[in-house]
């Protein structure tokens, strides 16, 4: 039954081909899992790589050039391409079952959001082996990332520009999936919490990556095609780049860290057996935060110039983000307070989110205070900050949610044992690498140098980070030997394997029928399984309908198409200014006529999906992907 | 208007972790050990906020601490089912209410610190002989060094910037290539050089940097510039006014003529080769190619980081990529007159005589 099972039935032949054509929201989140793991790896690799040069000063592990690349490459990495992508493998793995739909709204658009990504992480990082990676800063400001020679900026702004719209596209899948599939009896103030900042976070997409595709589009108009967009000396303008990139940057925090707080109110829920405290109150803060981080972005440009006014402005709209955030934290302290807490790995990473957070939360604070933040910003203050908001609530969340999920997913639970092992190794390490680099950036240390001059008072806090470094990549090697002994045993598990569960994911087998209920259920409260199960109901559904027909939609390799085509026009775009070489325009035309091709092709033929006959689903559920 | 919050300097764990760490920090280059009213109001904000986040995270860890002890399953027992709570309007009105007051807490002495630090109204202004009140500086961020001028009295230099001591010295910032940022953290906070426009701003030095380690505060580049931005340092010296004026007449005075037979010969090669990109007179104006070499006996590092030793700058001078990646000096080779030659260790002692003569201090 599993489709592991189902895969070794297969084939490699087959299955691969499942995988590129499918528009199954559970198969595109093992997409964007394995995807989003893969690129996790490799910027840590680089995050190594970094804490190697600059464990002992003056050393020469990598050049100037080099490292400048690797730092670059590092940020932008761990943001676009592992962050949000596992983000969006949960979200795509549970939100459709928690709201008890069959599927999102687009599952086309889904699959096509997937293959963006995709594409466009993979030329961003070709970049590599064709003449060198971006080497600008992942804010990739724009008179550096206009003088930055080579080709390595035009992989940034054509990478991203392609993966972003695939984001773009998953936003809004997203946010018509949760406003029009909702279950009867799902109420908005019955959704469950990862359901809401999911919600939320897709409305952030909305709003904030159009800023950062206008921004890449000048980039790339100024790089490859003559414009002058930010050339000062032409009357360009190299500010209006920091505004639109924290205009969009600033909403991005959130767009991570909303779904995070959302992977850590369910675990806290579910290992504390107690339902969320406040929960409206938790909704309303989220929906405060998001409207928030549209209005503080200057608060990345304090040393600009912007004026006092603005300062001042931007530095008390930044305080007050602390107070809807403040909210959170205590009515998930006061949601475990009273519970009956389990120390399962999931909750152990809640556990530990919350002091971290808290840290990079008050150093937010702290950088808020505009004249402070004159001595803070871009120095290794910073860097610590911005790691203790997003490996302290991003990555916890997505390490807990990676444990709390997999039987989902998977069907099989990750060893306790060795998960508790990797908490502990990344915990120690990430406080070890991160905690010192706050007092760094005290003692003058500015950050993204590839090197520094020994006896500045920094060489042993520098040294302490890069240990710690070493600990949180044991943790990860850990989490990957657990992986891979998981898979090997393959014990699988039933429904609920947490027995806690509350929300509607938990109430259907594990990993889910491809079309995830066979009846529609009907949504009696928040938390409704946690009501079923308290009320005796050995199904765990109320049901909204009578067992029917499905409709189902076919799979499509179009989506696929239709990115590689943009991959391929990126290549001509990205060598077209050389003008040396005759194919990059018609590579340019051909890539785009390949899109645009495939995008007719999708408009003209219609396609009706097909339907699961009621026989077929009262035969034992149907076979799961047999289609 | 910050002195009322000097109180605060003794107040509990924040002061008390602070005053360990500004004994672990370098005194010429840590923002704990202030030696400008600049550094000193941004440390004034480090402790208060510091103290007011310390005492949030207390409260927090408390509820933490407690909350796990007492509700940890072992303990509640296995089976147990919570009672399944909704929430508490009066706990959510006192957690909404309680962080806005710190929030406003804080944001009265950041508004108006903000303005204070902004304030450069008595930028330029001048006394009834039209001699100006207070000096100022124009500094140029390049790939990957610093320029400063002073336009009101007619001198320039390069790398190590001078100023009086206590008395505000107001700047003009921009950059010439790329974006770069202006940083002396011990004497405050940073500003950027934009390739767009100037920006200005105001510090004050209160103590002379001669009692310092090296004689010097360091200053960095704290905005990425390019390979070598992490080699972007600069110097900053802290005279009293007597000094400063002696260095300004100096300055104004200097010529860059060498003294002795092998530094004249260093000058000759000199002014072949290396006189279209360096002035070595202190007295000029802005936009120099290369920085000025009228103190380049004074300095205190080669290429604004080696230790300033002669071999150090034969180093430099031979391969300056090497030492300094993506900097803009040529190889010896293909300087005018070189035709593909490096120096040879004889032309490197005597350029090497030549640029350590060039001193203003020995004439104050
Ligand atoms: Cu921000
Ligand atoms: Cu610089």
């Amino acid at each position: 039954m599993s489709s592991t099972a189902q895969a070794q039935k297969k084939g490699f032949g087959a299955t691969l081909w499942d995988y590129l054509t499918t528009v199954d929201h559970k198969k595109i989140a093992i997409l964007y899992l394995v995807s989003g793991g893969f690129f996790f790896v490799v910027g840590g690799i680089e995050a190594m790589l970094i804490r190697i040069q600059l464990a002992v000063p003056a050393n020469d592990f990598v050049s100037a050039g080099v490292y400048n690349q690797i730092m670059t490459m590092h940020g932008t990495t761990m943001i676009f391409l592992a962050a949000m992508p596992l983000l969006f493998a949960f979200m795509n793995a549970v939100v459709p079952l928690q709201i008890g739909a069959r599927d999102v709204a687009f599952p086309f658009l889904n699959s096509l959001g997937f293959w963006l990504f995709f594409f466009g992480g993979v030329f961003l990082n070709l970049s590599w082996f064709l003449g060198g990676a971006p080497d600008a800063g992942w804010t990739s400001y724009a008179s550096l990332a206009i003088a930055s020679g080579g080709h390595g900026v035009d992989f940034y702004a054509l990478g991203l520009q392609i993966s972003g719209a695939g984001t773009l596209i998953a936003g809004i899948n997203f946010l018509v999936t949760i406003i029009n599939m909702r279950a009867p009896g799902m109420t908005y103030m019955r959704m469950p919490m990862f359901t809401w900042t999911t919600f939320i976070a897709s409305a952030l997409i909305l709003f904030a990556f159009p800023p950062l595709t206008v921004g890449l589009f000048f980039l790339i108009l100024d790089r490859m095609f003559f414009a002058n967009f930010f050339a000062v000396e032409m009357g360009g303008n190299t500010i209006i780049w920091e505004h639109l990139f924290w205009i969009f940057g600033h909403p991005e925090v959130y767009i991570l860290v909303l779904p995070a707080f959302g992977i850590f109110s369910e675990i806290f829920a579910i290992f504390s057996r107690k339902r969320l405290f406040g929960y409206s109150a938790l909704v309303f803060a989220t929906i405060l935060i998001g409207f928030y981080g549209f209005m503080v972005w200057a608060h990345h440009m304090f040393t600009t110039g912007l004026g006092a006014t603005a300062n001042a402005i931007f530095a008390v709209a930044t305080m007050a983000i602390a107070v809807p955030t403040g909210v959170k934290i205590f009515n998930w302290l006061l949601t475990i307070w009273g519970g009956n807490i389990s120390f399962s790995t999931p909750m152990l990473y809640a556990l530990g989110f919350i002091p971290s957070f808290v840290a990079g939360g008050v150093t937010g604070v702290m950088q808020a205070v505009a004249p402070l933040d004159y001595q803070l910003h871009d120095s290794y203050f910073i860097v610590a900050h911005f790691h203790y908001v997003i490996v302290g609530g991003v990555v916890l969340a997505l390490l807990g949610g990676l444990h709390l999920y997999w039987p989902k997913m998977f069907g099989t639970m990750l060893s306790e044992k060795l998960g508790k092992i990797t908490f502990a190794l990344f915990f120690f390490g990430f406080h070890a690498t991160f905690f010192i680099q706050h007092f760094l950036g005290l003692l003058g240390m500015p950050r993204r140098v590839y090197t520094f001059v020994g006896d500045q008072g920094w060489d042993l806090y520098n040294l302490i980070s890069s240990v710690g470094a070493a600990f949180m990549a044991l943790g990860v090697i850990t989490l990957v030997i657990n992986i891979i002994m998981t898979s090997v045993k393959n014990e699988r598990v039933g429904n609920d394997p947490w027995e806690d569960g509350r929300t509607l994911e938990w109430a259907i087998p594990s990993p889910p029928p491809f079309y995830n209920f066979k009846q529609t259920p009907l949504v009696r409260g928040l938390d409704t399984y946690w009501i079923e199960k308290m009320e005796g109901n050995p199904e765990g559904m109320t049901y909204a309908e009578p067992i029917g027909d499905i409709h189902m939609p076919n799979n499509s390799i179009i989506p696929f198409i239709m990115s590689a085509g943009l991959f391929v026009a990126a290549f001509g775009a990205l060598y077209f200014i050389d003008g040396d070489k005759a194919w990059p325009l018609p590579v340019l035309a051909l890539g785009l006529l390949i899109t645009l091709g495939s995008m007719a092709a999708r408009s003209l033929k219609d396609d009706l999906g097909y339907h699961i006959h009621k026989e077929d689903l009262l035969k034992e559920g149907g076979q799961p992907g047999g289609h | 208007m910050m002195r009322g919050l000097k109180k605060w300097r003794l107040f509990g764990l924040a002061a008390a972790l602070m005053a360990f760490l500004a004994a672990c920090g370098e005194e010429q280059i840590s923002t704990l050990q202030p030696a400008g009213q600049v550094a000193e109001d941004q440390f004034d904000l480090l402790l208060l906020s510091t103290g007011v986040m310390v005492f949030v995270i207390i409260v927090v860890s408390i509820i933490y601490v407690l909350a796990i002890i007492k509700f940890r399953r072992k303990k509640v027992g296995e089976d147990v089912i919570p009672e399944q709570v909704e929430g508490s309007k009066r706990l959510e009105f006192i957690w909404t209410a309680i962080p806005i007051a710190i929030v406003l807490f804080l944001a009265v002495p950041t508004v108006a610190v903000t303005y204070q630090l902004a304030d450069v109204d008595d930028m330029g202004v001048v006394d009834a002989e039209g001699t100006p009140a207070s000096v100022t500086v124009d500094v140029t961020a390049k790939l990957y060094w610093w320029e400063f001028a002073y336009p009101d009295l007619g001198i320039v230099t390069a790398q190590e910037l001078v100023v009086p001591t206590d008395e505000p010295v107001y700047f003009n910032l921009t950059a010439a290539d790329v974006k770069h940022s202006f940083w002396v953290p011990s004497i405050g906070g940073k500003t950027d050089a934009n390739t767009d426009g100037v920006n200005t701003f105001y510090l004050t030095f209160d103590e002379e940097s001669a009692d310092l380690e090296d004689g010097v505060f360091y200053g960095k580049c704290a905005e990425l510039c390019g390979p070598s931005h992490a080699l972007m340092d600069f110097k900053v010296k802290a005279l009293d006014e007597a000094e400063f004026q002696a260095w300004v007449a100096a300055m104004q005075e200097s010529t860059g003529e060498a003294e002795g037979e092998l530094a004249q010969e260093g000058q000759e090669l000199f002014e072949q080769s290396c006189i279209a990109c360096h002035a070595t007179s202190g007295a000029g104006t802005t936009g120099g190619i290369a920085p000025n070499l009228a103190t380049f006996g004074d300095r205190n590092r080669i290429a604004g980081y080696l230790p300033h030793s002669e071999e150090n700058l034969k180093k430099w001078i031979s391969e300056p990529q090497e030492y300094k990646p993506g900097n803009l000096m040529p190889d010896p080779g293909s300087l005018p007159g070189r035709e593909g030659e490096a120096f040879s260790e004889e032309e490197l002692d005597a350029l090497a005589a030549y640029l350590f003569g060039l001193t203003v201090e020995d004439d104050m």
